[in-house]
């Protein structure tokens, strides 16, 4: 007989949990003058809400960014300014 | 036919490991358990087992190395004590919720302070809420036995839940019994390689691991553990039939009897002390009293439909302890005494709190606490839910 379980497992999809950039109190904005393309917001975005393009520019996924500061934070030339939600 | 060698519980708790060819070990030491470890670290350094065995900074830490373990589908084992159990609580729970079948030997050993390293349940009940499976041993035989059985029930599809057995300090830990230690080849037959079909930590198949499940799932998956122990109490009646025709050891499943066929009052108890019961009940059997004993092996799940079974006809019930839920009683007994209410049986009961901090009970012991339970039968006198026996004057 088979026996039906449930698991703790999921697959990762795009906002499970709702739109979280309504969290959000600061939002990141890029300088995209004074981005070097390094993407070391890219990697260390928690939420993988920053965006990378063909290119490697990078922009931010504000339905999901939830404002955190971590991009901000690593941005070696502070390129990325947390402005206050208005 | 196996080989005979005269081993401790411990060492016999290492050779299950080593013929369950478990493949991540976590070690952490504490007494009474450390040379369970002991002995894996030889056998892996000799050659004689193939795993990897990971020394950790605590008891929390090595349920963690388990779980990780076990999540990319190793079979997985350490070993514990009294406060190194205590400390893992909160992996303990993490194990269950993730559905991970590890197994582990916990050697029973009091809780301080005061400071004290011999003989308790207490440990292992206090775990009674995790989800893990609860068996007690008693003997190093059973304990071999039970780790091997242990792995095959934890394994199966549905149950997917972590198990440990319970061996009492010392008195099992450290005596030396003979013990019949069955070819690898046979327990190969019994135990195959652990194959989870949906729990793999997979890159090309990406998942979310100890994931969010909030009031719209969570109790959905809170039920399929409990189904999981409901499943587990099968499969240890039907494992436990698989192993004695294969090894020719009858363990019965998650309870043991002895002499309750025609018993009329039956004394319950775990691990060491069910050993010491069979002869307790030997003496009132020679005394003219009906006794038998219903040796509890596994507390979780709890026996329910076997205690069903026995207790039709008996008239009284004489369960001893060797642990206290502080505020209520034996917890034991606690339990037993709602499966007779569910039935609506009247027997009496005496509920007994003995052997805490290792003190010795004897056969003799529980002969007398039978004799007390009578006593109360026969004059009609209701017993509190929870007799301490022979305490002394401080």
């Amino acid at each position: 007989m088979e026996v039906k379980i449930y698991l703790p497992l999921s697959s990762p999809t795009v906002g499970a949990i709702g739109k979280t950039g309504l969290w959000r109190v600061f939002k990141p904005v890029i300088d995209q003058e004074k981005c070097t393309k390094c993407l070391q917001c890219w990697l260390f975005c928690p939420d993988a809400s920053i965006k990378r393009a063909e290119d490697d520019s990078v922009s931010v996924d504000y339905e999901y960014c939830k404002g955190c500061g971590i991009c901000s934070d690593v941005c070696p030339v502070g390129a990325i300014e947390m402005v206050k939600e208005g | 036919m196996g080989e005979w060698k005269i081993i401790t519980g411990n060492r016999a708790a290492a050779e299950a490991a080593k013929l369950a060819r478990v493949q991540v070990v976590a070690a952490y030491p504490i007494t009474p358990q450390t040379t369970i470890v002991e002995y894996i670290a030889h056998m892996v350094e000799s050659g004689e087992l193939d795993a990897k065995y990971i020394r950790v900074e605590s008891e929390h830490s090595a349920m963690a190395a388990c779980i990780g373990a076990a999540s990319v589908g190793a079979r997985a084992f350490t070993a514990t004590s009294s406060h190194g159990l205590l400390l893992m609580h909160e992996m303990l729970h993490w194990a269950v919720g993730a559905r991970l079948p590890i197994v582990m030997a916990v050697v029973n050993r009091s809780l301080g302070p005061p400071w004290n390293i011999h003989s308790e349940h207490q440990d292992a009940i206090s775990q009674r809420d995790t989800g893990w499976l609860i068996s007690f041993a008693s003997d190093p035989q059973e304990v071999l036995d039970s780790i091997i059985i242990l792995y095959k029930v934890c394994e199966t599809h549905g149950v997917y839940l972590p198990g440990f057995v319970s061996l009492d300090a010392f008195v099992l830990s450290h005596t030396s019994m003979p013990v019949d230690i069955p070819p690898q080849e046979d327990v190969d037959r019994f135990l195959p390689p652990y194959k989870p079909r949906h729990y793999l930590i997979d890159v090309e198949n990406p998942k979310t691991y100890g994931n969010i499940a909030f009031p719209d799932r969570y109790m959905e998956l809170r039920w399929s553990i409990q189904r999981g122990q409901e499943l587990a109490a099968q499969k240890i009646k039907e494992y436990t039939r698989e192993y004695a025709k294969a090894f020719g050891r009858d363990y019965q499943g998650l309870v043991e009897h002895y002499k309750t066929e025609d018993a009329r009052h039956l004394l319950v108890t775990a691990g060491a002390m069910a050993s010491e019961a069979r002869i307790a009940v030997d003496k009132l059997r020679d005394e003219g009293v009906k006794a038998g004993l219903l040796k509890i092996r596994f507390y979780r799940p709890f026996p329910r439909e076997d205690i069903e079974k026995v207790v039709e006809d008996i008239e009284s019930i004489t369960v001893i302890d060797r642990n206290i839920s502080f505020g209520m009683g034996g917890a034991m007994a606690t339990d037993l005494t709602a499966v007779l209410y569910d039935m609506g049986k009247s027997i009496t009961l005496g509920r007994f709190i003995a052997g805490l901090g290792g003190r010795d009970v004897t056969f003799e012991h529980m002969a007398q606490m039978v004799k007390h339970t009578l006593k109360a039968h026969h004059s009609g006198e209701k017993l509190p839910p929870a007799v301490w026996f022979g305490l002394r004057e401080w």
